[in-house]
């Protein structure tokens, strides 16, 4: 999304403040506040690919005092620095798709729905609920159930629009 | 991209911990991504329907400031006084005979429901069934309960009392606008309406959805059976003139040939008699809209609802001529409070201001809500008029409660709707639910996960169409060399000067604009692709045309106001003043012999009036885009 390479680097800076203001005025309840639980959804539209980990460690050092809110003053520097150090980087697809061949342990060339929950809830930065069901839903074959993973991983790299 | 945490598991099972986390991450950025997008589109359905409910509150105006300007000779004031021509004092008797339903014979062919008065319990299921069934009921039936519904609503007061019982519940709906699955599904879940089923309608039973008119008889015979347990209040959409706009005009016209100018009429005085408000327990108010720091229950309880017009001004050449000026005045600050009622929205900041974007009522704050709810020492405030995500919200520390039931309101996908059950505790218990209209359930992150918004953007360019030439005006300001090029950054600056939407255009560029060059947009090129057909008409004079199309959503308003008996066609003579009124207000010069070469091209039979489909269809934005 960065449209020119050649500009100062004062001018990135701003460019930078401006993706970050845009992407928390969409979440923002009162003009300079967004809920905490709103910040993992700002950070990767922004880009960023942090763990859940990572996640807290940015939220303990931006949250006001617990509150459950995070105020622009403090989430702006955060942010831009994680931003201009590229902190949290994408991942490769290929790493992506290797994932999920380590998972498939018979080399199927898809994973069952069980298998993937298993995975997905117990391993990792397991999912909820909610999450499992909803990724369930949205790749699993409609016919035969299973997950096709080769489909997801050209689906999950592709930009969804933005 | 190892984790710090450390693994439970033996250095075996690391590389299954390592790539399910990787995944993890993949799948809850790429959920992020989505959500940030239905957000925005989001945005852009909301930013364009209330733009054009500014649209119509300034035809209000509109019509209002020639009221006040024209002097009594002027051929123009004739005409306006013809469309309003509904504000004549006439006794309801000699209305009650226009309306009469009994010189309309049933013909043996007909399939549909017969209905027999007094309405039944039975006669309103089965009305229920039969719309379910996709049959229409008969014009004579449709007057008979229109006709009763009427005489039951002018004896009820503007504020309606309700008291729960011990054990007993009563239901809240929101807006339903013309959704007929909704309020299917609403009595599918919830049980139809009794004496031990009470419900509220809260406003905005028509427009937009395809079947107004059935959800209207519905909650009418429902009215008629159980008045003491049926309450409805009036929405801003229960309006004829915001009719003539949101469709439900033309549902009626399409579906009953005949008798809708009659059933129309009807529909105008019932909609000026439907309860403003609805209080349970005296504790919690029900209106459509919200309040303002004028609102007072008590001077609302007093006033002539029926006469009320959004307006105000409208009514003033039509008063009681020995009215004191003064008197007028108070009228007109009451009305204002009703119009409050209907059209006002909550926002985050304390105070009380304008509601520009809708063009009427007020935004209210956290302190409003305190203040007014306070005096009248009421607890919670439910209302409805804003699509929510979740079919409910709650703000300003729960004392305000949004209840929205027409699901999938914006496209398929876009919310849920639901409703409230509520004992003699007032404690709010919400429902939710959406009426699919695909087989297999979809998550709502799922709808969004293939392609774009294909409607958010066919509305969108339409409207970016419709300003071409202030948005060419406005890039050519950034263009000073006039290379014919601009960045993309002033292209988003411009664009949202002249549409004021308040959109993240930046964000919404990679959909809208096909070809950049290193960061530099073809401003003329882009228009050209935005893919709009030009018009057949050949006209002498091309800012007529241009005005026309800034006025494109409110064009065929205005035409339907001026065919006042509903013919589908206006007289040449019509037409000319038409133009020269719209001309006029809007500061444009446009010459007597443009207007005349309009409506000779436009009067394609030549038989000396335009029809009104025809002139619409001249001027059809058609997104050709779409046929590629």
């Amino acid at each position: 999304m960065v449209e020119s390479n050649n500009q100062s680097a004062e001018n990135t800076m701003s460019e930078v403040h401006k993706r970050i203001k845009a992407a928390f005025e969409r979440f923002k309840l009162s003009p300079n506040t967004v809920d905490v639980r709103e910040i993992g959804t700002i950070m990767y539209s922004l880009g960023c690919f942090p763990s859940q980990a990572d996640l807290h460690d940015f939220i303990a050092e931006v949250e006001e005092d617990h509150s459950g809110f995070i105020h622009l003053d403090r989430f702006l520097p955060a942010m831009t620095k994680v931003l201009l150090e590229h902190k949290f980087p994408p991942i490769p697809k290929e790493h992506l798709f290797q994932a999920f061949e380590v998972l498939d342990k018979d080399s199927k060339g898809y994973l069952e729905p069980e298998e993937l929950t298993k995975y997905m809830t117990q391993e990792g930065e397991p999912f909820s609920q909610e999450e499992m069901d909803e990724m369930l839903t949205a790749f699993s074959d409609q016919e035969t159930n299973v997950i096709y993973y080769k489909d997801i991983v050209s689906q999950l790299t592709i930009d969804p629009g933005n | 991209f190892v984790s710090k945490k450390n693994s439970k598991k033996g250095s075996k099972q690391d590389s299954v911990y390592i790539a399910a986390l990787l995944i993890q991450r993949w799948y809850r950025q790429y959920v992020a991504r989505l959500e940030m997008r239905r957000r925005c589109t989001w945005n852009i359905f909301q930013s364009i329907e209330y733009a054009g409910e500014q649209d119509q509150i300034k035809l209000y105006n509109f019509f209002g400031f020639l009221m006040d300007h024209f002097t009594p000779a002027s051929s123009e004031r004739n005409l306006i006084s013809h469309i309003f021509r509904e504000n004549e004092i006439c006794r309801d008797t000699d209305w009650e005979r226009y309306f009469c339903y009994k010189s309309i014979e049933v013909p043996e062919s007909y399939t549909g429901p017969h209905l027999t008065f007094p309405m039944t319990f039975c006669g309103v299921s089965k009305l229920v069934e039969a719309f379910k069934h996709k049959q229409q009921l008969h014009a004579r039936y449709v007057l008979q309960i229109l006709g009763e519904t009427w005489r039951l609503l002018r004896i009820l007061p503007n504020i309606n009392y309700v008291s729960i019982c011990h054990n007993q519940e009563i239901t809240i709906c929101g807006d339903l606008h013309g959704q007929f699955e909704d309020l299917l599904l609403i009595f599918y879940k919830n049980g139809l309406p009794s004496s031990e089923k009470p419900y509220v309608f809260n406003g905005d039973f028509v427009d937009r959805g395809k079947n107004s008119l059935e959800i209207l008889l519905i909650l009418f015979g429902f009215l008629l059976v159980y008045p003491n347990d049926v309450h409805l209040n009036r929405g801003n959409h229960e309006d004829h003139i915001v009719n003539l706009r949101y469709g439900f005009t033309k549902e009626i016209l399409g579906k009953y040939r005949v008798h809708g100018k009659k059933i129309l009429k009807l529909l105008q005085k019932i909609f000026s008699w439907l309860p403003l408000a609805t209080v349970i327990d005296n504790k919690v108010l029900i209106v459509h809209g919200g309040i303002s720091d004028m609102t007072d229950l008590n001077v609302i309880a007093r006033v002539d609802r029926h006469k009320v017009r959004e307006d105000c001004k409208m009514n003033k050449s039509d008063s009681d001529s020995d009215s004191e000026p003064e008197g007028k005045e108070t009228d007109e600050r009451e009305w204002k409070q009703i119009v409050d009622l209907l059209w006002s929205d909550p926002m985050p900041q304390n105070g009380c201001i304008p509601n520009e974007v809708r063009g009427g009522g007020c935004y209210f704050g956290p302190d409003v809500t305190e203040e007014v709810l306070e005096r009248h020492n009421l607890q919670l405030l439910i209302r409805s008029h804003e699509c929510k995500q979740d079919g409910y919200e709650f703000c300003h520390n729960r004392k305000v409660l949004t209840i929205f039931s027409a699901s999938n309101y914006y496209e398929v996908g876009s919310n849920r709707g639901a409703y409230i059950r509520m004992g003699c505790d007032l404690v709010p218990h919400f429902i939710q639910y959406q009426a699919s209209r695909t087989c297999r359930e979809l998550t709502l992150r799922q709808r969004y996960a293939a392609k774009t918004s294909d409607i958010t953007f066919k509305s969108l360019r339409e409207t970016l169409f419709v300003h071409k030439s202030d948005l060419i005006s406005a890039f050519k300001e950034f263009d000073p060399n006039n290379t014919g090029m601009i960045s993309l950054r002033h292209w988003a600056s411009a664009t949202e000067n002249i549409l004021n939407l308040g959109l993240p255009w930046r964000v919404l560029r990679s959909q809208l604009v096909n070809s950049t060059k290193y960061g530099m947009v073809d401003y003329q090129q882009w228009i050209r692709e935005l893919s709009i057909t030009e018009p057949k008409l050949e006209i002498s004079d091309a800012s007529i045309l241009d005005t026309m199309y800034k006025n494109h959503s409110n064009l065929e308003t205005i035409f339907r106001i001026i065919d006042t008996d509903h013919s589908g066609s206006i007289s040449f003579e019509e037409f000319r003043q038409t133009w020269k009124l719209l001309s006029s207000h809007l500061k444009t010069e446009i010459s007597d012999e443009a207007i005349a070469d309009l409506a000779q091209s436009i009067d394609f039979n030549k038989d000396g009036s335009i029809d009104i489909n025809e002139f619409m269809e001249a001027f059809r934005l058609v997104d050709l885009s779409a046929h590629t």
